[in-house]
């Protein structure tokens, strides 16, 4: 019988070795001539297990890991016998940090081969595209409000509405955009799915486009990604070649088409209407809204625009997914959500679960704390404009509302956790810094006070004037907060005056009361 | 990293290729940059008259994104991830190694034009931090050892 076996083509993996481990098992299987079927797919997000290699049994898949290309002989001794190994880890299905997970988004991931579409079908893939092809335009949007599904970029505005704006917006040419410029540091969700599930994504968006009248989508994908690039590209080419894209899609009279754009290193290119401007070929200024570009998005036309993982949930929603979506998580916030957890962190991965889990559940339970061992001092969540939290705020649980409440944001939930070394002085001057270098030039609030504020918080470290500049500083952040025109200089003073805030004694204060009274 | 020398014709060949498409503008400086490893400054007005823009317009859209070099870069291309999750894991040391050797600061080619030095903000390899790519690898779980092996492969 032929063996087979699984190894991540995942850029996570290959970046600790998966190519290398994958080259070696042929080598060794040749040259002892045993026949293998080797899959590269997607990663199961146990990072710290990576490259992590499975092979399939009688009972189910069976985890080795983290390899070194030395261990490939022996590991692949242990396959053939069935016998024990220091990197067996068993079941990958018994793997307790993947068993607690509620994995309607991820499902597939790490388990199907990326670049087929027989692989996804027979693991229950296009099945939403064929009940929304039986569809009328309105039940479909009518399934997406009923799930609850808010935009998993960040923003969380409710995907069914935005969805029926366009589909109202008359006749003509429209467009669907899949916004896969995943800039934020610490997430990486949307490239996992790229190259993991990439046809999911195509569907989603093919769904979209049937839902609101479109024919033509654009994914844009950043330049950093090109392991999501190469993946979406094969798995387009392979969903026209088995009409999944294209003329009469499935033989129906929908027709929908997808073409990947690639970003050029500008983080302010995720925002939705630099990302606009950018795939009309010019500057990725942003546009002041309205309008929105629900009515006026690409070239002028009504656009849909998602995150990745938005339109990766739709299939399952559209599969009769609704109400078993809408029936996770907690308040507004209902499904999943995958969390990304990274920085320094001992179990560091994607960990999708249902919203209301606790930040100290995710970064103390889930992620073991840090790798270096030291104690955690702060996490920020949400991305470079994201708040950072202090132990005192574990107990905020995972929900748009609550951390809105705690003046911070849930964002593309990026988790990124930081020890005792932190300086949080030098993190907050870094996130001005990133704003200067990133903003887009159009506001006066965010190209100038971004400058300004790297030298009032240079001021404060120094210790000039540090009372007075804190002033500064604060009157800056509202300044921003409240006068840019999108979130790059609306949402820079998050982490900024929450390390103030939390963290005093880095700028020169007495320590906050928040902490004292821990 | 190998590429072609510049020639017009050669540019022209790409810019017709891209042309018909919906906004593409960037589309076309990244195939120029693919074939030639920058965008040349003859390029500009070549694109412009293709597209019918200005020569204004389209150096503005040229100068607005980091990734388009207006030069060759050194052989080898360092990047290495200054971003929050890097940081968090030791990036800052590491950067401080890479500038050391090479006797440069990041956003730098060394004199002898063997390496360019440039920071990135974020792979997405954020969980097997801190991480790097060198020309097109992508590395994970970087620490001094693997980066001064990676320093010494750039410098061969």
């Amino acid at each position: 019988m032929t063996l087979r076996i699984f190894i991540p083509r995942d850029a996570g993996a290959v970046a600790v070795g998966a190519d290398e481990i994958a080259t070696g098992l042929l080598d060794l299987a040749h040259a002892r001539d045993v026949a293998i079927d080797l899959v590269r797919t997607g990663s199961r997000g146990l990072y710290w297990l990576e490259p992590m290699l499975e092979v399939a049994t009688e009972v189910g898949r069976i985890a080795y890991g983290p390899m070194t290309p030395d261990d490939v002989a022996s590991v692949f001794d242990a396959i053939l016998a069935d016998g024990p190994h220091p990197l067996r880890l068993g079941l990958t299905e018994e793997i307790p940090w993947l068993k607690r997970q509620t994995r309607l988004t991820f499902a597939r991931c790490g388990v199907i081969d990326p670049r087929s579409s027989d692989d996804y079908r027979a693991h229950g893939g296009y099945k939403g595209l064929e009940r929304a092809l039986a569809m009328s335009s309105e039940d479909i949007i009518d399934d997406i409000v009923k799930s609850g599904l808010r935009g998993r970029g960040g923003a969380g505005f409710p995907t069914g509405i935005k969805w029926r704006t366009v589909a109202h917006a008359g006749r003509g040419q429209k467009y669907i955009c899949c916004n896969a410029d995943e800039g934020d540091s610490g997430t990486f969700a949307d490239r996992m799915i790229m190259e993991g599930d990439p046809f999911m994504v195509l569907e989603g968006m093919t769904i979209a486009g049937i839902a609101v009248g479109a024919t033509k989508g654009y994914i844009y994908i950043r330049s950093e990604y090109p392991h999501a690039i190469e993946a979406m590209n094969a798995a387009i080419a392979v969903a026209r070649r088995t009409g999944y894209l294209g003329h009469n899609i499935c033989r129906s009279t929908d027709s929908f088409d997808v073409e990947v754009r690639v970003g050029a290193g500008a983080y302010i290119c995720g925002e939705e209407t630099s990302m606009l401007e950018s795939l009309e070929g010019k500057r990725g200024v942003v546009r002041a809204k309205p309008p929105l570009p629900a009515h006026k998005g690409l070239f002028g036309k009504p656009t849909v625009i998602n995150n990745v993982l938005s339109f990766a949930a739709v299939p399952y929603i559209l599969a009769g997914g609704a109400q078993a979506y809408a029936d996770c998580g907690m308040g507004r916030s209902r499904g999943t959500k995958p969390i990304q957890l990274g920085g320094n962190i001992k179990h560091g991965g994607l960990f999708e679960v249902a919203f209301g889990i606790t930040l100290g559940e995710l970064v103390d339970d889930i992620g073991g704390g840090t790798l270096s061992g030291r104690p955690v001092r702060a996490v920020q969540v949400g991305g470079p404009l994201g708040a950072y939290f202090p132990r005192a705020l574990f107990d905020t649980p995972y929900d748009y509302e609550a951390f809105a409440a705690r003046s911070g944001m849930v964002g593309h939930g990026g988790i990124v956790v930081f020890d005792d070394t932190v300086d949080m002085a030098r993190q907050a001057r870094f996130a001005m810094e990133f704003c200067a270098v990133e903003s887009c030039g159009k506001c006066t609030p965010c190209r100038i006070g971004s400058v300004r504020g790297v030298e009032t918080i240079d001021k404060i470290i120094k210790g000039d004037r540090a009372a007075e500049n804190i002033a500064v500083l604060e009157d800056l952040c509202q300044t921003m907060k409240f006068g840019s025109l999108c979130a790059l200089g609306g949402f820079v003073p998050f982490p900024v005056l929450s390390a103030l805030t939390h963290f005093p004694e880095d700028f020169g204060l007495a320590p906050s009361r928040l902490q004292a009274a821990e | 990293m190998q590429y072609e020398p510049w020639e017009a014709a050669r540019a022209a060949e790409i810019i017709a290729g891209h042309a018909g498409k919906e906004g593409s503008t960037l589309v076309i400086l990244h195939a120029l940059q693919e074939a030639f490893g920058y965008v040349p400054e003859p390029a500009i007005p070549m694109i412009a008259e293709a597209l019918n823009h200005s020569r204004a317009e389209v150096h503005g859209v040229f100068t607005f994104y980091h990734e388009f070099r207006k030069e060759p870069a050194g052989r080898h291309v360092l990047k290495l991830c200054r971003a929050e999750a890097c940081q968090a894991a030791g990036g800052d040391a590491l950067a401080a190694q890479a500038e050391h050797r090479l006797g440069i600061s990041i956003g730098n080619t060394t004199p002898d034009g063997g390496v360019t030095l440039e920071p990135i903000y974020c792979l997405g390899l954020c969980a097997t931090a801190p991480s790097a790519m060198f020309d097109d690898r992508v590395i994970g779980r970087l620490d001094a050892q693997r980066l001064d092996a990676l320093m010494a492969e750039a410098q061969r």
